[in-house]
């Protein structure tokens, strides 16, 4: 019993060899699947993504954008939890592929919905509130996309790229706000999301408590 | 204010719809082509045989500018919004599927002479059948353009002969969470309401349909009865009708009483009156890339703008 148990720690200390191919797969799948499907459908009307590919494919790299987010955000949870301590290094990686859906879900809008019209694009920064905040949110991202090598970590120092990547907790709630005011009426979806990061926060705010009465 | 005007074209410059086919042949081999080069299974929906079966768009013309063309069915019919049976616009087609339109009741009441309750077939019977192609505008800033099969709402009301004291109508979509799985959730206040004022709803435009592209209202489309006011945005032409009320006041909407600041009671179509959360200046006709400009009054400031003469439509939007 301890035996195998001990096994399964053990085990868990080193991560698996198939890990990393499996999760850059993962990773890609939808960005591929998305810019496949756009493409056939502009170029040849295939209905991929619905009547709408425009509306519809700048929708699904949005989501694919506040999904990663929230990835990134289980990576110490589920380390803590289950003694994984490798997973830390793909926490990086996680964040740096909802950088990459967030730049597709930008280009979406800007490329292919406002095609890049100077003024439509300014207006709408101007006076869309929601606009403003998911700029507000990719703005804050980019220090955190530059700064994610180990180059960067280590001209940083741990202690202050600790502290300058503690924004992922501002970007990931005006995330969830940009997506709360982009629905219409039905909040269910984005109300989906802020409950799994109220429940990551939750998990934060429980070890922080614990660390400070120890 | 500016209008540009919009003289109703002639069918033969409607595109004809051999030539029409052979484009959408064309695109749907292109698409495999594409899909083959992108390694992207295709729904089957999205095969050349399902093009094929696209049904001949019917009727005369009205307000179409000399580039609109009949959305096709398959667009019409798939990218819907109707609360009722789900919010994504993929819902509807799928959570109506059961849905039996009949046996249908439509109640006349209110301020009216001739206040009743009808059978669909009779309320149906007295006018005449007439299929029109409109153009469509929604709220989100897409638009189509749809051959409507229905009947004039002005003979409706004639019939009914409302009182003197009649200024608005009132339409109600059936409430029935059973059938409409949509009204279990509160997204909106159910049932649906809409409105327009009584010489809104006499305008010739006006009318009830009951079918589009010459057949039956599909369910996710508002069978068996809906209202379509083109010069208005889409959410105004509420589906599934089971009730028209003359009053005196200004009926509530129901997407007035979700968000009153951003849907008012007219909602004309008006390029120059932002949604707060995006601009209504241009839209994306579906099946395009570029976006388009919209038109004060979705095209149709000739046959509707006087009734709106002297009127803010910044304030009353
Ligand atoms: C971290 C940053 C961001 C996240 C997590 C995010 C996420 C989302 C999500 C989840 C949606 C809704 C998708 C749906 O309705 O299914 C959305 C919609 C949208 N976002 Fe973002 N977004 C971000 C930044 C931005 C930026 C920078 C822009 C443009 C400047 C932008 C423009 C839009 C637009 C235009 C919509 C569609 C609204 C509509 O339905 O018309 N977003 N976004």
């Amino acid at each position: 019993m301890s035996d195998s148990l001990n096994a399964m720690r053990r085990r868990s200390v080193l991560e698996p060899q198939w890990f990393v191919p499996a999760l850059f797969v993962v990773a890609l799948l939808p960005a591929v699947i998305g810019v496949a499907g756009t493409a056939s459908d502009l170029l040849a009307d295939t209905r991929f993504f619905g009547s709408n590919p425009i509306k519809a494919v700048e929708h699904y790299f949005g989501q694919w954008t506040l999904r990663f987010i929230l990835a990134t955000l289980c990576i110490t949870p589920t380390r803590q939890l289950l003694g994984w301590n490798w997973l830390a290094k793909q926490r990086r990686t996680l964040g740096l592929f909802a950088f990459g859906y967030l730049m597709l879900h930008w280009l979406a809008y800007a490329l292919l919905d406002v095609q890049l019209d100077w003024h439509d694009l300014t207006i709408d920064l101007a006076k869309r509130p929601y606009i403003m905040i998911g700029m507000a949110a990719l703005l804050l991202m980019v220090p955190l996309a530059v700064t994610s090598t180990k180059g960067m970590i280590r001209r940083l120092g741990g202690q202050r790229w600790n502290r300058l990547h503690q924004l992922i907790y501002v970007i990931s709630v005006l995330g969830v706000i940009h997506f709360f005011m982009a629905v219409k009426k039905d909040i269910g979806q984005p109300a989906l999301f802020a409950a799994g990061l109220a429940v990551l926060f939750a998990f934060r705010v429980q070890r922080w408590r614990a660390r400070r009465a120890a | 204010m500016l209008v540009r005007r919009t003289d109703p074209i002639g069918s033969s410059e409607i595109t004809p719809e051999a030539h029409y086919l052979n484009r959408r042949e064309f695109l749907a081999a292109a698409g495999l082509l594409g899909a083959g080069l992108t390694g992207v299974a295709l729904p089957a929906s999205a095969s050349a045989a399902g093009r094929a079966q696209e049904p001949k768009a019917l009727g005369k013309p009205y307000g179409l500018q000399s580039d609109d063309k009949p959305t096709p069915y398959k667009d019409v019919t798939s990218y819907n919004n109707f609360y009722e049976f789900g919010t994504g616009k993929d819902e509807p087609i799928e959570n109506a599927r059961g849905f039996v339109p009949r046996p249908w009741t439509v109640q006349v009441d209110g301020l009216v002479a001739k206040p009743a309750s009808y059978q669909l077939e009779d309320f149906l019977k007295p006018s005449a059948v007439e299929d029109r192609i409109y153009r469509h505008r929604c709220v989100e800033a897409w638009s189509m353009v749809i051959p409507w099969r229905g009947i004039a709402l002005a003979d409706v009301i004639k019939r009914a002969q409302p009182t003197a004291a009649a200024k608005f109508v009132e339409f109600t979509t059936l409430m029935d969470p059973k059938r409409m799985p949509g009204q279990r959730s509160n997204v909106l206040q159910w049932p649906y309401v809409e409105g327009l004022r009584l010489d809104e709803a006499l305008n010739p435009l006006a009318m009830l349909a009951t079918g589009v592209y010459g057949r039956d209202l599909p369910n996710q489309n508002g069978a068996p009865l809906r209202l379509v006011v083109p010069w208005k945005y889409g959410f105004k032409g509420i589906k599934s009708i089971v009730r028209i009320r003359f009053v005196d006041k200004m009926p509530n909407s129901a997407w007035n009483l979700a968000a009153p600041q951003e849907y008012g009671f007219y909602s004309n179509v008006n390029p120059d009156v932002d949604h707060p959360r995006w601009s209504q200046a241009k839209e994306r006709r579906i099946g395009e890339f570029s976006r388009r400009p919209t038109l004060m009054f979705n095209g149709y400031a000739e046959q509707v703008a006087s009734m709106y003469a002297g009127m803010d439509l910044r304030k009353n939007y």
